[in-house]
């Protein structure tokens, strides 16, 4: 045999060696596009029906009795704001199911409406004034089982004593569909409520505004510290300096640093020592800022690291200062890959919960946050919070919020690569 | 072995040959430079130089001689190694260049660099150029920038090639142009002196030929040093030679003699190809 037939012969099992390696290769990319399609599916799925909620077409009587109320032509805001609306929806249903006169089903009755309903009523008179004293034909939300009922989340057919909804109120809610009494409607109240006790009250925006303030103080915080340090450590900090390489251990061991550990830190420095409110945006970015910083800049580091010693040679050499060739060039240069490390720092800050438990992120906040310094939640806080409430509602909410944290971190990348696109040389 | 080797070395070269100084029309001046690199390792051992107005100097020598080494302390550029420590005395125009008076950021502007590998900013061409004029703030209005982008690139033997593409990217010219580009760039600030370090060892020869010529054009205007593999570009285009060895000046004279009749035996083996 001559050299060029060894070389073909072994040429076969070079090939099937590269077609094995292909083959490995899209073989573990479908694994994991199956795994990522499963859960978004199943989330997905999970969560549509969050995205309704059941309500009834009333009469509602207002009447200044009910809601003791003065007889008087007109009212003032706090009047009418401190006026009882819960008999309202309650003695509609009445009227509409007359021969419903025992105790116990006319609390099944009253239970066909949710707790909530009195607030929406009252909303509905505080913008409209003069539904005092009027009927009004309006929808008004049921209460969750029925909700679920309606859903379908709850099945007819098993035995009445395992349902959460009774025979009679099955009853009703079949007189109700008849008349066309009975709908789901777009559930709006998700987006523009906070937290609640009851799940088809419960809504996500005080935690959506939660995570969005508190990743605003992380990235004002985190972004401009970290580059700096990293622009420090790279372009000025003396080379084979022991105290330098020490920081340099630091950073690199903070980044491994279970992110709970923050939690405890920031419970005890932040809010112990410097008396920053309790369960505010303000003090859970600072707690995410920690374990955002050695991420960014570790990125940033290597982002500058990268940039060709040929181009500050260059502007060195036309005259350009330190300083000058780290703004002019470098920095831009670098600024992709910062922008990369800094969506990644950003993204898991977003989806952190452990440390934000410690600083009492985890309480109960029906009030949507207006600034930093409220109380609030954010988004994978609620997650946790939500699935581990009892009512059958709250799994469809559950996956919901999921799919709004989902959202939200896709929003926030958008912007991300859109600036890097920005940045990056095209040539 | 080695260390009767330098022994040897040092008695051969101990004095550098030729004519090192220059009665007059003197631009840079060194005297007892050494250069070392990590407190402990020189590069650069006692060069004495002066180097003539409106002159190319060449410098040759075998790879590692410390050639770019005593180059980049015409600009300093070797404050911006760590442990880099120059000792001696430089002069330009008289005045020492290490002397407090005097910030690195105005000697660069009147000492330009081309390095070996071209290296464009990933900027348009007119900002590559113009990149210079405006860090030193040396022109009042855009039009006046126009005007010294435009008198560079001519200069620099590029006007006719990019003027219809001022504004494209001056990382997509080819390797010679992007040299000139380089050129340009250096020249666009108006210095006295520009410092080439092995300018055209990565292009071919047709642009290798388009920079010598250039060159030869702009010594009316500049003085160059220029650091060079290719002991024919050195004897085409400069006035004087100087031949190093192991961070030691062996020899200095007008190139025409270097080549024809050296007067040290390793600058010999060096031109006649025995050596390195
Ligand atoms: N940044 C540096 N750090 C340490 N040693 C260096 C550095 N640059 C060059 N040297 C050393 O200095 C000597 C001269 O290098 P250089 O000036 O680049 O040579 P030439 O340009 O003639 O090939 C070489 O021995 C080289 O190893
Ligand atoms: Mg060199």
């Amino acid at each position: 045999m001559n050299n060029l037939e060894i070389v073909k012969a072994g040429l076969n099992k070079r090939y099937a060696k590269e077609r094995r390696f292909k083959f490995y290769g899209i073989f573990s990319i479908s694994l994991s596009l199956l795994f990522l399609f499963f859960l978004l599916f199943d989330i997905g799925a999970k969560s549509i029906p969050a995205f309704t909620q059941t309500y009834i077409n009333l009469d509602i009587e207002f009447d200044k009795k009910s809601m003791k109320l003065q007889d008087q032509d007109s009212y003032s805001e706090e009047t009418l704001f401190s006026a009882s609306y819960s008999k309202l929806g309650r003695n509609a249903l009445y009227k509409l199911f007359p021969e419903v006169t025992e105790r116990k089903q006319k609390k099944a009755l009253r239970q066909m409406l949710s707790s909530g309903a009195r607030y929406d009523l009252r909303d509905a008179v505080l913008e409209n004034n003069d539904y005092v004293g009027t009927t009004q034909n309006l929808w008004v939300l049921a209460g969750d089982d029925i909700d679920a009922f309606v859903k379908g989340l709850i099945d007819r057919n098993i035995p009445e004593a395992d349902r959460r909804v009774k025979d009679y109120q099955v009853k009703w809610v079949d007189i109700l569909e008849a008349q066309n009494k009975i709908e789901r409607r777009f559930n709006i109240n998700f987006f523009t409520s906070g937290d609640s006790r009851e799940p088809e009250q419960a809504g996500i925006l005080g935690a959506l505004k939660g995570s969005f303030y508190t990743m605003l103080v992380t990235l004002l915080l985190s972004f401009p510290i970290a580059v700096s340090a990293a622009i420090y450590l790279e372009e000025f900090a003396p080379k084979n300096n022991w105290w330098i390489d020490i920081i340099e251990i630091n950073i690199n061991n903070l980044a491994a640093v279970p992110s709970i550990v923050f939690g405890i830190l920031g419970l005890a420095v932040y809010i112990n020592v410097f008396g920053v409110p309790r369960s505010a945006p303000l003090v859970g970015g600072l707690v995410l800022t920690l374990m955002t910083l050695p991420t960014i800049i570790i990125s940033t580091r290597a982002a500058l690291k990268s940039v060709p010693p040929s181009i500050r040679e260059a502007a060195l050499s036309i005259g350009a200062s330190k300083m000058q060739v780290i703004t002019h060039h470098v920095l831009p240069l670098a600024m992709p890959g910062i922008l990369t490390g800094s969506i990644i720092g950003m993204a898991q800050a977003l989806g952190e919960t452990a440390p934000l438990l410690m600083i009492g992120m985890v309480a109960f906040v029906a009030d949507i946050p207006q600034s930093i310094l409220d109380p609030a939640t954010v988004l994978p806080v609620q997650v946790f919070i939500w699935s581990d409430s009892p009512e059958r509602g709250f799994i469809a909410l559950t996956s919901a919020a999921i799919v709004t944290l989902l959202v939200f971190l896709f929003f926030m990348n958008l912007i991300a690569i859109v600036l890097r696109k920005k940045f990056e040389t095209r040539w | 072995m080695e260390i009767s080797d330098n022994m040897d070395l040092d008695q051969e070269i101990s004095k550098t040959v030729g004519s090192p100084l220059l009665e007059s029309k003197v631009r840079i001046a060194c005297r007892d430079v050494n250069v070392f690199y990590n407190k402990n390792v020189q590069a650069i051992f006692n060069v004495n130089l002066d180097i003539g107005k409106n002159q190319i100097l060449a410098m040759i020598g075998p790879s590692g001689c410390g050639k770019s080494t005593l180059l980049r302390c015409f600009n300093r550029m070797n404050d911006t190694i760590e442990d880099c420590v120059v000792d001696g005395l430089i002069e330009l125009d008289g005045e020492n260049i290490h002397s407090k008076k005097i910030d690195p950021v105005v000697l660069r502007a009147n000492v330009g660099m081309v390095f070996q590998k071209p290296n464009p900013f990933p900027k348009s061409i007119y900002d590559n150029v113009a990149y210079g004029p405006r860090l030193h703030g040396l022109t009042q209005n855009n039009s006046e920038l126009d005007d010294i982008v435009e008198e560079s690139l001519t200069k620099a033997g590029l006007w006719k090639e990019t003027k219809d593409r001022l504004n494209k990217p001056g990382t997509g010219l080819s390797g010679g142009q992007q040299q000139r580009l380089c050129i340009a760039r250096a020249i666009a600030v108006k210095p006295e002196v520009i410092l080439m370090d092995e300018p055209t060892s990565a292009l071919d020869p047709i642009a290798t030929a388009t920079i010598e010529e250039l060159m030869s054009e702009l010594k009316s205007a500049y003085t160059i040093v220029i650091v060079t593999h290719s002991m024919q570009q050195a004897a085409r285009i400069s006035d004087r030679t100087a031949y190093f060895h192991l961070g030691r000046l062996v020899e200095v004279d007008e190139t025409g003699h270097i080549f024809t009749n050296p007067n040290h035996s390793l600058t010999e083996n060096y031109i006649t190809g025995r050596f390195g």
